[in-house]
């Protein structure tokens, strides 16, 4: 074989008009849509002359609280596209019975469900989890950004870099159609010659490498920014959760950056890490990718439980019962789960004693978690409970979560799982844990800390509708699977042909419908919020009567959180201080020293992207010039040395005798 | 296994499947492996309702009870611990895992799929002298293949056993993972290429019913079905010879064709097949001239020993060293196909 020098090839690579999907209908109506909205957004962004203020206010800003704003932004916008596949698989399902094959053939279908999965977790959940501890963490440990903030800012654009890739697989080739995991061999070259896998490599690539550096950020900051007085004990219990899911996550994703590496170096060099010639094996990367998989789980979990401690504790008016047994639970939890990841394939055939062994681990972690559960339950116990929003959630997350507690230690007995694997009923248990555990916790925390982020309080209506519509929708919703579970229906199955079970479907898909409902009115929430926020304010800085640090400034926070470093002698410190008659310091105000923002933090993920996409379409021209161009900018980068300012004095002291102000005319 | 006790609580069963109006079919299977693994999930329900149903209560009771509006109920802001507590709160989570760890423990190894049965059903042993039926199975894109080598024949998408007697499978796969289940006989177990997994199980009841793929494996997967039957032994024989005399034999050339991808492929039966046919799927050799993967893997493991002695050890020495260490190279032990 002699291949000539091909100039095109080399330039466009795989990449040809047989890419761009018209002849899907439902991909060329999308196209239009976004194509049509994103016309519009750019010239109100051009008409207004957004762009500057955009640019230099919020994209290369390394303010911890714009950070954090703008992960949640992206985790928001990548919601409505995961659910909007959830929605069609709902109605696939619903659909594709017996002589119907619905409305999406196999090849889509397949797509939909592993970019469900992958948008959800990746995308969804792990930037708003991000999000709110790079928004809260720096405020309740007091301190003023976070300890690398270049850095802080470079990892939300690699995490943006790698949900844009994602997206550009709807409209320039495809998607995986693997699974959310990818196993191999279906995800090798073999058995997926096309884009779709290498899509889903790259993405996760680029993201996990902002996800891996904004966890050591983020422990960082908490080991060494903490303010004086605050020893490890004395820590908000968010503060620790998110200090543990840090250090999972700094421990954890370099196995799925290695596991994913080889897997693409299969497909790229044929090295048959994963595939069985040359002694290559699939079980290897199903056990690496879940090594990875299970801590990933209690990433996203843990903050969760962190939130729910503050908000209970908030909005019981109460201290938090058991706060070392909180504490140590979390940490139990950190360790355990990585000692557990072979439940995820009890089936593989390893020996009783293997599977007994991960079995009964995975029980175990219940025992920490059940103390968490009983640990909010007597903090309600003689409390005087406000059922504001953040406290409604806590609560429906309470009684879900039992039950997908319940569902997984079922799950955790491999005699069991061996009927239950990969049934229907694993999918309602995790999403019974993931939407009644994580999501519950997001949108606590969100109700919770959207008055610290805005200054004003979220409208209390709209939030009960979507409160009832997700926590009845979700039961609705996720009923039917277990049940089907208990029937044989297996995971990922685009078609069906027994009749019998179609209601199940129907009244599944009717609960998907709430939740869209619910999710319509989360929107009207923040919608009707901003509308109408001169009447939803707080001046206060303390809307809820809280109990940690971040309460004890204004809201939203100025730029350097605190004027004066706070000084901490108990683990609801801003409590302890209001009880203790705390006076706000009102007068010598100091020059604060802060960083600057970074134009590399946008551009470097930019050219990071542009590589990735030569890389997924063997455009190896692009490759190469973007990977050079991608060093040099680093490089050029480093020179930077004029990185800090100082906030003059006059400055401060304006921005604070400004809140004196209006703290006295709303007194 | 299960403690009288908790047998009592397997009334549950038949009411889960009344609830739901529908046919739970894991929860009541006519195998008898299926079924203790169905009443393993009966078990460990109980074991945790033993706990969840107390704090779903005082959840709603407290949530109740201590909400703001209540001037009456006490409230004590500053009561943050309790040793007492902390004991229960650890302590009878604690206690309940270790109960449901023993029972794992114990289920794990007697419902383990490698295992050869050592009952046919509740208070029905297996006489030592019987063997059980070993039947080869092999997920193909997107169909199964089964081989009876006892009996000679194979099918495609059809699983049929006798009634009562023991049932060896033999489980892999040419191209991608997939998952053998048969709701109605028991759990499932991965079907992997290149690799051998094995399910023991035994049909106790006539039935007519499916089995499929249940770890998802591409395009076809959703029809990735076959029809299950049991049948009584004697009529087992007759639908052996049945397929005995339908004609085709499946020969390597023959495999490689069926091989080829295809969506709801139709039953197929064979006559005759080649005695060696699932050895060689399982090494990866059906093709000719593909070396297979055992031989391949002992080849590099002799070599690697070569290269080892002849670097450490004078040369007559090692000549003889190596005459005996190429006698004891193993081969894999416990695989009855490939030693004939």
């Amino acid at each position: 074989m002699h291949e000539q020098f091909d100039l095109a090839k080399s330039i466009f690579g795989r990449l040809s008009w047989e890419a761009i999907p018209y002849h899907e209908p439902i991909l060329i109506g999308t196209f239009i849509m976004v194509a049509l909205g994103g016309i519009v957004l750019l010239a109100a962004l051009t008409k207004f002359k957004l762009w500057g203020y955009l640019w230099n206010e919020w994209f290369t800003s390394i303010d911890h609280k714009k950070i954090g704003i703008m992960y949640m932004i992206l985790g928001l916008i990548m919601f409505l596209r995961g659910f909007a596949d959830a929605l069609m698989m709902r109605a696939q399902q619903a659909f594709s019975f017996g002589d119907s094959h619905g409305f999406l053939p196999p090849h889509h279908y397949d797509q939909v469900f592993t970019a469900h999965g992958v948008i959800m977790i990746f995308f969804v959940a792990m930037p708003f989890v991000t999000g709110l501890m790079n928004y809260v963490v720096p405020l309740q440990i007091g301190a003023r950004d976070v300890a690398f903030p270049f850095l802080n800012n470079f990892s939300f654009w690699m995490t943006t870099a790698g949900a844009i890739l994602v997206m550009a697989s709807l409209f320039v080739g495809e998607f995986a159609r693997t699974g959310w995991l990818a196993y191999p061999p279906l995800s090798g070259i073999l058995a997926s010659p096309d884009v779709g896998v290498d899509y889903y490599i790259w993405s996760l690539q680029v993201a996990g490498v902002g996800t891996l550096l904004s966890g050591v950020n983020l422990v960082v900051t908490i080991i060494k920014m903490r303010a004086p007085g605050m020893d490890l004990m004395k820590m908000p219990v968010f503060t620790w959760t998110a200090l543990c899911t840090n250090i999972l996550i700094v421990m954890a994703f370099p196995i799925l950056t290695a596991t994913l590496a080889m897997l693409g170096l299969d497909r790229l060099f044929d090295t048959h890490f994963f595939t069985n010639e040359l002694g290559g094996n699939a079980m290897m990367y199903v056990n690496l990718i879940w090594i990875w998989g299970h801590p990933e789980v209690y990433i996203l979990v843990l903050p969760a439980f962190g939130i729910y401690s503050e908000v209970v504790a908030t909005f019981c008016n109460k201290r938090l019962f058991g706060y070392t047994s909180m504490v140590y639970a979390t940490v139990v939890i950190m360790v355990l789960s990585y000692l557990v990841w072979l439940h995820h394939f009890f089936t593989m055939g390893s020996g009783a004693s293997v599977n007994s062994f991960f079995g009964i681990t995975t029980m175990i972690i219940s025992i920490p978690t059940g103390a968490k559960i009983f640990n909010w339950l007597f903090t309600m116990y003689k409390g005087r409970i406000r059922y504001e929003l953040p406290m409604m959630w806590t609560v429906s997350f309470m009684i879900t979560f039992i039950i997908g507690g319940m569902t997984g230690v079922m799950l955790a007995v491999p005699s069991a799982d061996f009927v239950l694997h990969n049934s229907l009923f694993l999918i309602a248990h995790f999403h019974n844990v993931i939407i009644g555990g994580v999501l519950f916790g997001l949108f606590a925390g969100v109700n919770y800390w959207w008055p610290k982020m805005f200054g004003f309080k979220l409208d209390r209506k709209w939030g009960v509708y979507s409160f009832w519509l997700w926590s009845i929708g979700f039961w609705v919703a996720f009923t039917p699977p277990y049940i089907l579970g208990f029937m044989g229906v297996t995971r990922r199955m685009s078609h069906f042909d027994d009749p019998s079970i179609h209601w199940l479907f129907n009244i599944s898909l009717l609960g998907t419908l709430m939740i869209a409902a619910g999710i319509g009115c989360l929107l009207m929430q923040i919608v009707v919020s901003i509308l109408n926020r001169k009447e939803l304010a707080d001046v206060t800085g303390d809307p809820w009567g809280g109990r940690t640090l971040e309460w004890s400034t204004s809201s939203p926070p100025p730029d350097y959180n605190f004027a004066f470093t706070p000084v901490v002698h108990d683990n609801d410190s801003w409590a302890d201080m209001k009880k203790n008659g705390y006076l706000r310091p009102l007068k010598d105000f100091v020059a604060i020293h802060m960083p600057k923002n970074t134009w590399a933090g946008p551009v470097i993920p930019g050219i990071t992207f542009v590589m990735a996409f030569g890389i997924i379409w063997h455009m190896w021209l692009l490759v190469g010039v973007t990977f050079f161009a991608m060093l040099a900018v680093a490089i050029y980068h480093t020179f930077d040395y004029k990185r800090d300012f100082y906030i003059p004095a006059d400055e401060v002291t304006r921005t604070e005798e400004e809140r004196t102000r209006l703290l006295e005319a709303h007194v | 296994m299960i403690p009288k006790t908790l047998r009592r609580g397997m009334f549950l069963s038949p009411l889960l499947a009344l609830l739901s109006g529908c046919n739970t079919v894991v929860m009541n299977p006519s195998g008898d492996i299926a079924k203790q693994e169905a009443q393993l999930i009966i078990v460990s329900v109980i074991l945790m309702l033993l706990i969840i149903v107390p704090v779903m209560f005082l959840i709603i009771w407290f949530a109740y009870k201590y909400r703001a509006s209540n001037k009456e109920a006490a409230y004590e802001p500053d009561w943050d611990h309790s040793t007492k507590l902390e004991l229960v709160i650890w302590g009878a989570p604690l206690l309940i895992i270790i109960v449901l760890g023993l029972v794992t423990w114990i289920s794990t190894h007697k419902l383990d799929p490698y295992r050869p049965l050592d009952r046919i059903a509740d208070g029905r042993p297996i006489p030592a002298s019987a063997k059980p039926l070993v039947i080869q199975a092999v997920a193909m894109d997107w169909k199964w293949l089964f081989i009876y080598p006892e009996q000679g024949i194979a099918t495609v998408n059809e699983l049929v056993v006798p009634v009562d007697v023991p049932v060896r499978f033999k489980i892999s796969a040419t191209s991608v993972m997939n998952a053998f289940y048969v709701p109605e006989l028991a759990g499932m177990i991965y079907a992997m290429p290149g690799m051998e997994t094995t399910l023991n199980a035994v049909q106790n009841k006539p039935i007519q019913s499916i089995g499929f793929s249940s770890n998802y494996s591409g395009a076809g997967y959703s029809d990735m079905r076959f029809s299950y039957r049991g049948v009584p032994q004697g009529d087992f024989d007759g639908w052996v010879q049945s397929v005995k005399s339908a004609g085709a034999n499946l020969d390597r050339a023959g495999y490689l064709t069926l091989e080829k991808p295809s969506i709801k492929e139709p039953v197929h039966h064979y006559a005759a097949v080649d005695n060696d046919l699932f050895y060689r799927v399982l090494n990866r050799c059906v093709a000719d001239g593909a070396v297979c993967m055992d031989k391949m893997m002992n080849d590099d493991a002799k070599k690697a020993r070569e290269m080892a002695m002849l670097r450490h050890a004078p040369q007559q020495a090692a000549a003889t060293r190596l005459a005996q260490a190429n006698g004891e190279v193993c081969t894999t032990p416990n695989d009855p196909v490939k030693k004939k």
